[in-house]
């Protein structure tokens, strides 16, 4: 095992780093778009089951054929990393567009109600109480979307772009466990830290959750 | 294949629109795939159920072992699917046993997290209720919190079924069966439309897997239950700031 890393040292780590953008990317594009998609949801009523709909049936869609429909729709290559990138950030896109939706209507009621009757127009509610009263159940699908990916990103060494998930593939053909379980453990770490750095961002922009708890 | 040069739409479905992949057995029979990949699917799903339904009304029951559950649960959901497929095959050998062995390992969590949720989010009102009218603990688990907690326990099974069926594809990669295999044989021989006929079948497949869940979850929740749980999270709108809810997902 260590002679396994100490030959292959820098692969290792390239892989590391390509995993962490694989993952990485998709969330900040995801959840860029199921901001807007989940508040026009919950805005305009019509909306919301068809997202749902739509969202539930992308997030059953197996990963891997997930990747190579991309190429048929985009007429990028099959190897291309772009098809990693689009279907993790369509499955970030499923999932949050939901919790979006289910965080703003949670806060609904005597909240927005009082931030109305405070003469706040609809812009300055949504990004001063909306999304902060949000913000719990927000990074909690964050979090899960975050773990998901990390771990998915290993699928895309099948198609090219696979992060850790050539590790596996080169000690499925070498026959080796040592690579397999360096990118496993790798990954399981990586998507460790990633989700205490979440929480620890959602601390910082939520502090009063900490006061209401330690009363 | 026609001897016409074909439109770009036309050649990509062309191994799915050919007659000959879908004859009922053969190397390119996309029916024999489709059944060797619910056949992966079920086994797997069937297996990991019988460990871990059991498991978890256990520890939801007596709350004992909990972090087992949560645990398992959250470690599940971060192990990448793939390395673990190719781990146990690389360690027990290609044996059809040993690609089943790892998608029971990865649809446990999932389940037994969820059942244990399940029984731990039963009113417990209505469980001193059940020991109040003389039920025996067996009976108090069976008729009391069992169909109370059945929505989030057949959400488990729903994502375990999901993530197996996902996994199942990835396994055509060490050498096994079902659809997976139109996918890595189109990537080998560069061939796109077989690439999109398995692609589009196991997709289908999933949806259609999660559709039956949804109805199955229709037939057997008590319509009291779930008139409840509605009534539950319509509630909550307008009680303050949102709060974390348990999140029923795992990876594909």
């Amino acid at each position: 095992m260590i002679t396994y890393i100490g030959n292959n040292y820098s692969d290792i780590v390239s892989d590391l780093v390509q995993h962490l953008w694989l993952s990485l990317i998709p969330i900040v594009v995801g959840a860029g778009l199921a901001l807007p998609i989940g508040y026009l949801a919950v805005r305009k009523n019509v909306f919301l089951q068809p997202v749902n709909n739509v969202g539930a049936i992308i997030y059953s869609i197996p990963s891997l054929a997930l990747f190579l429909m991309i190429p048929g729709i985009l007429g990028v290559g099959v190897l291309s990393p772009i098809n990693v990138l689009v279907g993790l950030s369509l499955y970030t896109l499923a999932l949050l567009s939901r919790t979006v939706a289910d965080a703003l209507i949670s806060v609904q009621g005597q909240t927005t109600q009082a931030a109305r009757a405070l003469g706040y127009r609809p812009l300055r509610q949504l990004i001063g109480v909306e999304l902060p009263m949000a913000a719990p159940v927000l990074f909690a699908g964050l979090r899960v979307a975050t773990v998901a990916n990390i771990s998915l990103v290993s699928v895309g060494a099948l198609v090219g772009s696979g992060g850790l998930g050539n590790l596996f593939t080169s000690g499925f053909q070498l026959g080796f466990t040592e690579p397999i379980i360096i990118g496993i453990v790798l990954s399981m770490l990586l998507a460790a830290v990633c989700d205490v750095g979440l929480v620890l961002l959602q601390r910082r922009v939520t502090p009063w959750t900490r006061v209401g708890a330690s009363t | 294949m026609s001897i016409v040069a074909p439109v770009p739409m036309l050649n990509y479905f062309g191994y799915l629109f050919d007659g000959a992949n879908w004859h009922l057995s053969g190397d390119s029979s996309i029916p024999e795939r489709l059944a060797q990949h619910v056949g992966y699917t079920l086994a797997a799903l069937v297996i990991s159920a019988l460990i871990a339904l059991p498991l978890g009304l256990l520890i939801g029951h007596t709350n004992k072992g909990a972090f087992i559950a949560i645990g398992l649960g959250n470690l599940g959901r971060s192990l990448p699917t793939f390395g673990l497929v190719l781990l146990l095959v690389v360690t027990l050998g290609v044996y059809l046993w040993a690609a089943i062995a790892a998608l029971v390992v990865l649809a446990i969590p999932p389940i037994l997290a969820q059942t244990y949720a399940g029984i731990r989010s039963v009113d417990r009102a209505a469980v001193d209720a059940a020991v109040g009218m003389g039920m025996r603990p067996m009976q108090v688990l069976l008729k009391a919190e069992v169909p109370m907690a059945l929505p989030l326990i057949l959400g488990g099974l729903r994502s375990a079924m999901l993530q197996v069926c996902a996994t199942a594809t990835i396994a055509a990669y060490a050498s096994f069966g079902g659809l997976g295999r139109l996918l890595i044989d189109g990537l080998n021989r560069n061939e796109y439309d077989q690439i999109l006929a398995g692609a589009i079948m196991v997709a289908l497949l999933a949806i259609a897997l999660d559709y039956l869940g949804a109805g199955v979850e229709r037939a057997v929740v008590s319509p009291g239950v779930r008139e409840q749980r509605g009534r539950r999270s319509r509630r909550t709108r307008s009680e303050g700031p949102a709060q974390e809810s348990p999140a029923v997902s795992t990876s594909r």
